[in-house]
Parts: C-alpha cells; structure tokens; sequence
C-alpha cells in the first residue's frame, strides 16, 4: 500500500505553517525518489487547531503535532525511509503524560464520535475522487435511484435531526413546509455565516469536506422541488469560499451538479454568497434580506421562509452542519442514525471546545453526552492545573452553566431549560480567572455592536443592559440594578423581533441566575474577585519579596513604580493604569493583586 | 464631454475595471453587495464617485447605496492602510487575553482601533471572530493568521509588513 502523509491545511495550522511544511515535504520526497511510493496530501481541518501544523502518515496513522519544517529531516530519514516513529514529535497526553502514537491513541479523537467531520482532516477537500473513494455522493445516487419525494422527506423525519444552527427545529418539518408550499421556483439555501465568536465547526466542514455540504443541499433541492441553492459564506472565511468553489467547479464537471443530474432528469445550480460583515445575518430572514442585496434586517415571521422566503418564494434554509448531516443518513439509515443521541436529540454534535482547556479544537460527541467528558474527557481539563468555574455555551445567544451542572446531559431541550442554548455549539471553558460580570458585559457589547437597530426592544434594551454592567464593571452599580437587569433582559426576549435580540439577554440572565454573587460583590463591596475588572483592581508589591531587581519599574508604561535599586519597590496608585505588565514581568511573583 | 475629459477617463485602469464589473453584474438579481466587494477590492474603499456610479449602472438610488456600504462593517468609505491588522476580540480570544494584544498593537502602531497609520501602511480592525478559536490570542494580517500570541511577539509580526 503507497504511504500517505496529511498534513492539515484549515485556517489553524496554515497560520502555524503548514503551508511552509508541505511545499518543503514535497521537495523532499522528490529529491529521495519517492514520489512512487509516497503521496503528500494537503487536507482540511483535524480540528485539533492548537497542535498545529498536525501531520498524519498512513496507513500507520502515525500522528505527529506542532510539526516544522526543521523536523522534516528526521521525519524523512527515520518514519517514511525507516518506519521508525520520531518520538518528540508525538503528541503528550496532558493528563496522563503518556505519548500517543497514532491518533486513535490520543483521547481527544478516540473519545469522539465522529460522523459529519469523518473526511475533515483525511481527504483532500480540493480533489472530488478523494470525496468519492469515501461514498461521497453515494447518498445522492440512492435518493435519485428511485426514492420518492415524500419518502426522501419521511426519512429525514424519521431521522430525528434537528437544525444544528441554534434553535433546534426538525429538519424534516421544516422540508416538509417548503414541499409544500406550492410555486414554481425554489430555493435551497445554506447558512454559512457562522457569526458565533468561539464557533468554528462550519467553516472545518467547508474547508475539510465542501462536498458533503453539498450532497446534503443537492438531496433537500430534490426533496423540496428546488433547482437552485445559495451559499452564504461569512466574508471572514476566505479559505472555505476557496476550497467551496472548487469543490463547487468538480461536481459540475462530474455531473453532480447542473442539468440533469446523474440521468434522474433533476436539475440544481449552486452559487456562492460571501457575506459582508453582519452578525443579525446568522438570522434566516436578515439572511435572505442580505442575499437579495439589501442591509441585512430581519424580516417579521410569519410568513416564513419556507413560504415566503428568497425573492418571496418558498426557501428551505438550514446551516452547514445540518446539511452535512444529511449524506450520513441516507448512507446508513434513519433508523441507524437515530439510534444514536437522546429521545428527543438525535445524531450527533460538533463542539468548538476552546478558553482555558488544555486541548482546544472540535469534539464531535452524541447528543446527551455530559459537559463533564467533554470538558474532561476529550479535552483533557483545565489548563494549568486550576479550577472549573463556568462554562459559556452557545455563544452571545447562549448562557454561562456552573460546575454543579457539569453533569448536565447535552442536548437542546436540557440546555434551554439551564437557561443556555445549544445554539452553534460554542464551549467557552473558564477558570477562576474569567470574571463573569465582565464576560457578560463583553456579549452585550458584541450584541449591541451586531443589533441592525430595526426594533426597539433590542435597540434599545441592548443599549440599557450595556451601560448598566459598565456601570457595575467599574465600581458605579447600585443595588436595584440587578432587578432591572433581570427585568429588562425578561422583556427584551420577549418583544425582540428576531433570535439575536430574543437571546441577547441569555448571558446575563444566566449569569445572574448562577453567578449572583459575583454581581454582589462588585456592587456592594466594590471588588472583582477574578482580578478582571480594572476600576475594580490594584496591583501591589509584597514587600518581602521583592528584591529590587527594577524590571517591574523598566517596564511599567505608566511610570508609576518607584524604588531604588536592591530596595522593595512601590506601586504609585494614582499613576496605574492596571495593565498588569508589571505582575507578568516579576519573576519573583512579588506583584500581587488585592 | 469634451476631449479632454474623455481621455482622462480612459486613462483612469481603475476605472474601466470597476466597468467590467459593472458590465458584468448588470441585470442580475442581488447583485449590490458582490459589486460594492468587488468595487473595493479595486480602490481599497468605496470612495462617494463610485458608490454613485454603481447607483446609476444597478438602477439603484445612492441614498440605498449608502445605506447597504455603513451596514456592513466589511464596507469602507474612507482609504485604509495597505496592511489591515484584524484584531479578534471573539470569546475565545477574549478569554485569553485578546484585549491586551490590541493595546499592544495599538501602542505599537500609534494608533486607535478603527484608525489609520497617516503613511497609509496600517489599519486596526477589531473584529468579533476569525475562527481560529483553537490558536486564540489570534490576529490576522491581511490573509495571514498569526495564533497563540502574547504581547511581546506583536511588534515582530508587524515588523514583516512594514
């Protein structure tokens, strides 16, 4: 069998280099003679960003992470001449402290399930046989070989999926509607405006496996009666709209997308929308709107999309994972598929585990997985030996869940009732370090920032909630500001016009509800005990420690330390600006904050 | 038009590319947006001249124009540096010190976010998330992301655009 050796090309490891790895692992292998028995193949995303650039050997499957061009020598010379393994390279379990030889050794991956991000990392995403040679577009022959519209819609149903985008509608449902609304043109469109700051699992999809987004859109046209798509690609995403368009060009060539699609007499076109820079278009309606080339607002619902959608004809929007899910279905069965999850949650799901962990990247898990194996399992704890204190799921839509809910199963309905969302699967980690006042205060400038300013309950609320954690954030707030909050964030989610609006408050409501004491303590006692807040914080020198080196005075910008060489030195208060350079430069750890 | 004009016209490459685009975009549906991307990509920001322009050619009012360019932030009507420096302010990044590297870059770069160097070489951009969670601190230099930063390497990164 010829060896093969992936290297990762998704956004994460070409920053960390991968590029400058590939070309010159190329060369390499063609001045050794062994480009017969050795093929390198750039591919998408591994999801396991952090460990970047990640290369993989097959059939071995031996994973190395962090790789530079200066290792390739010894990867040469010693794996793909001597098949021996380069040791250094591999990748340390943080936990365990044990070296994983090949991927399925290391927990990250083994602990997973993975079914949409399969090909992610072990196909090349810019070669349509690489797609093939895995069933790619298998699913689409079935549906096309014989299968009715109503029983391509039933299957779906039966399936379970529901919309991996945020809110959690049945997929079927939702197909069901635009079937049924009667007109002439269609449209199918997919959401790939993956706003959601911490959020990544869309654009590894469409950078790793385009097809499979593609496949999923393909069989929704049949199944709807559409014959044209779009694509809404956040602007931010330069490398999914490439791999995209690529991926877009070779199934036209193959036939699989165009007239007449493999002689079943069903025709589709797909086209690429790069988004501009606007959070509300995540928002089915403000989408569309967008899409038309309008500022992207949203529309009032009813009528919905699937009625009155794209040019006012019946549109079926789903996001990215959700499509992708759809080849795994029809490959394998609804029933198979759902098997897989919880009751009322089927399939699986696609984290973007990120913050204070010790391994960041995507964790593909089934539905009602807990937060604890996630957080712990698969993503190996907390950095640093520190304690859990929150995690943010779901991104500004989302809530802040405690470690008494760690045990929390992960799925949509369980979620909503905690008082977060599943909503684009974003895991901010934090540790005691994250103040949880300033973390809500942080969405709700990013929603204010992002609110289209079309109704007034988000307009305005947004504006109100904002000024009050500032206030609050810099040692201002008053007792009844938390009951204000609690009632202006109730209101505003429910008058908003659209989902950012109607989830905007979630933060701070879930804050609120677990974190009330924190809010407490920066109000009556005018401190913040994550160290965050800086109106809130003084840096000090502890005297006995301090062995007047001058390197906190040589670097503070503020000038505001003083003493003599050999001497303790002191922190004049009126001149800090708390930037904290000083504390990260001790090397003593004598600056301390109180 | 008289002569003159007309051949200054002509002369102007930018010009006649934002008329091939224009060319090709005409007649279709939804056309706005990609236009006014593809516009910017030719003069670095959308300048009034050409937002008028493209207002006339899409049979589009400016005042609509204008109103889709100041929605977007991706959209500019003022000129930026040659090199945007996009800062990521996401959760993740935020998380791990995001704000810090922007203080760093902005006291490096003398400028505040959202500004300008004067020698055109540099613009700050603040932005909500690039999708680089797993290298965060992250900042992306035109189509280059740079991931897992602190403070001190920020001045060598922008070093190499210079």
């Amino acid at each position: 069998m010829k060896k093969r050796v992936l290297i990762c090309a998704g956004t994460g490891c070409v920053s960390s280099g991968s590029m400058k790895v590939t070309d010159s692992l190329i060369s390499r292998v063609k001045e050794k003679g062994l480009e017969d028995s050795l093929q390198v193949v750039a591919t998408g995303c591994h999801g396991f960003c952090e460990q970047g650039p990640i290369v993989i050997v097959e059939p071995e499957d031996i994973f190395y992470c962090r790789v530079q061009e200066k290792d390739l020598d010894e990867i040469v010379e010693k794996t793909l001449i001597g098949g021996e393994v380069v040791d250094r390279l591999l990748f340390e379990d943080p936990i365990r402290k044990e070296k994983a030889k090949t991927f399925h050794e290391v927990d990250f991956y083994s602990k997973q399930q993975r079914l949409v991000l399969r090909n992610c990392g072990h196909i090349n995403p810019e070669n349509i046989d690489e797609y093939l040679n895995k069933d790619g577009y298998a699913a689409l022959g079935k549906v096309l070989g014989g299968m009715d519209r109503e029983a391509v819609i039933e299957e779906v149903k039966k399936s379970g999926l529901r919309g991996r985008g945020g809110a959690g509608f049945p997929t079927g449902l939702k197909w069901e509607f635009t079937y049924k609304a009667e007109s002439e043109k269609k449209y199918v469109v997919c959401n790939a405006d993956e706003g959601d700051p911490g959020a990544f699992m869309d654009r590894s999809v469409l950078e790793g496996d385009p097809h499979a987004v593609i496949e999923g859109m393909l069989i929704c046209g049949y199944a709807i009666g559409a014959d044209e798509g779009y694509v809404y690609v956040r602007a931010e995403y330069p490398l999914a709209i490439k791999r995209l368009k690529v991926a877009i060009q070779q199934a036209e060539e193959r036939g699989y997308l165009g007239q007449n699609i493999l002689g079943s007499g069903f025709n589709f076109k797909l086209k690429i929308k790069a988004g501009a820079g606007a959070f509300v278009c995540g928002e089915e309606t403000a989408l569309l709107t967008s899409i038309e080339g309008n500022r992207g607002m949203p529309r009032v619902r009813p009528p919905f999309p699937a009625v009155k959608g794209l040019w006012g004809k019946p549109t079926n929007i789903n996001n990215v994972e959700t499509f992708a899910n759809v080849p795994v279905i029809f490959r394998n069965g609804a029933e198979w598929y759902a098997g897989i999850g919880t009751e009322k949650s089927k399939g699986t799901k696609v984290f973007a585990v990120t913050g204070k962990v010790n391994n960041t990247g995507l964790a593909e898990v089934p539905m009602g997985i807990t937060l604890r194996k996630i957080i712990f399992d698969i993503a190996g704890g907390i950095k640093g030996g520190k304690e859990f204190k929150a995690v943010q799921i779901g991104g500004p839509s989302g809530g802040c869940l405690p470690a008494e809910l760690l045990d929390l199963p992960v799925d949509y309905d369980s979620l909503t009732q905690a008082g977060a969302m599943m909503g684009s699967g974003g895991l901010v980690v934090m540790d005691s370090s994250t103040c949880m006042v300033d973390l809500a205060r942080f969405f709700l400038n990013f929603t204010q920032k992002e609110s289209c300013g079309k109704c007034t309950p988000c307009r305005e609320g947004t504006k109100r909630m904002l000024e009050i954690l500032i206030r609050i954030t810099e040692g201002k707030g008053k007792e009844e500001d938390i009951e204000i909050l609690k009632r202006l964030g109730t209101n505003v989610k429910k008058t908003a016009l659209c989902g950012l609006g109607q989830t905007a408050p979630n933060p701070i409501l879930s804050t609120l509800r677990y974190f009330e004491h924190e809010y407490l303590v920066h109000i009556r006692d005018k401190k913040c005990p994550a160290g965050v807040c800086k109106e809130l914080i003084r840096y000090r020198i502890n005297q006995d420690l301090c062995n007047g080196c001058t390197v906190c005075a040589k670097n503070c910008p503020a000038g505001a330390i003083s003493g003599s060489l050999k001497q303790p030195h002191t922190i004049e208060q009126d001149k800090c600006t708390r930037c904290g350079v000083c504390i990260t430069k001790c090397k003593r750890g004598a600056v301390y904050l109180a | 038009m008289c002569q003159c004009c007309a051949q200054e016209a002509m002369a102007d490459p930018k010009k006649e590319k934002l008329d091939e685009v224009l060319a090709k975009y005409k007649g279709q549906k939804g056309a706005m947006i990609p236009v006014l991307q593809e516009a910017q990509e030719i003069y670095g920001y959308l300048p009034e001249e050409v937002m008028v322009e493209i207002g006339k050619s899409l049979e589009i009012p400016v005042s609509k124009v204008y109103g889709v360019a100041t929605f977007y932030a991706q959209f500019h009507l003022k000129p930026r540096g040659r090199n945007i420096v996009r800062v990521c302010l996401g959760t993740a990044c935020h998380v791990r010190g995001g704000a810090k590297i922007l203080e760093k870059i902005e006291e490096a770069l003398k400028i505040k976010d959202g500004e300008t160097t004067e020698d055109l070489k540099f613009t700050i951009e603040s932005v909500a998330c690039i999708g680089a969670c797993g290298l965060a601190p992250v900042i992306m230099v035109n189509d280059n992301t740079h991931g897992r930063l602190t403070p001190d390497v920020v001045s060598k990164i922008l070093a190499q655009y210079q």
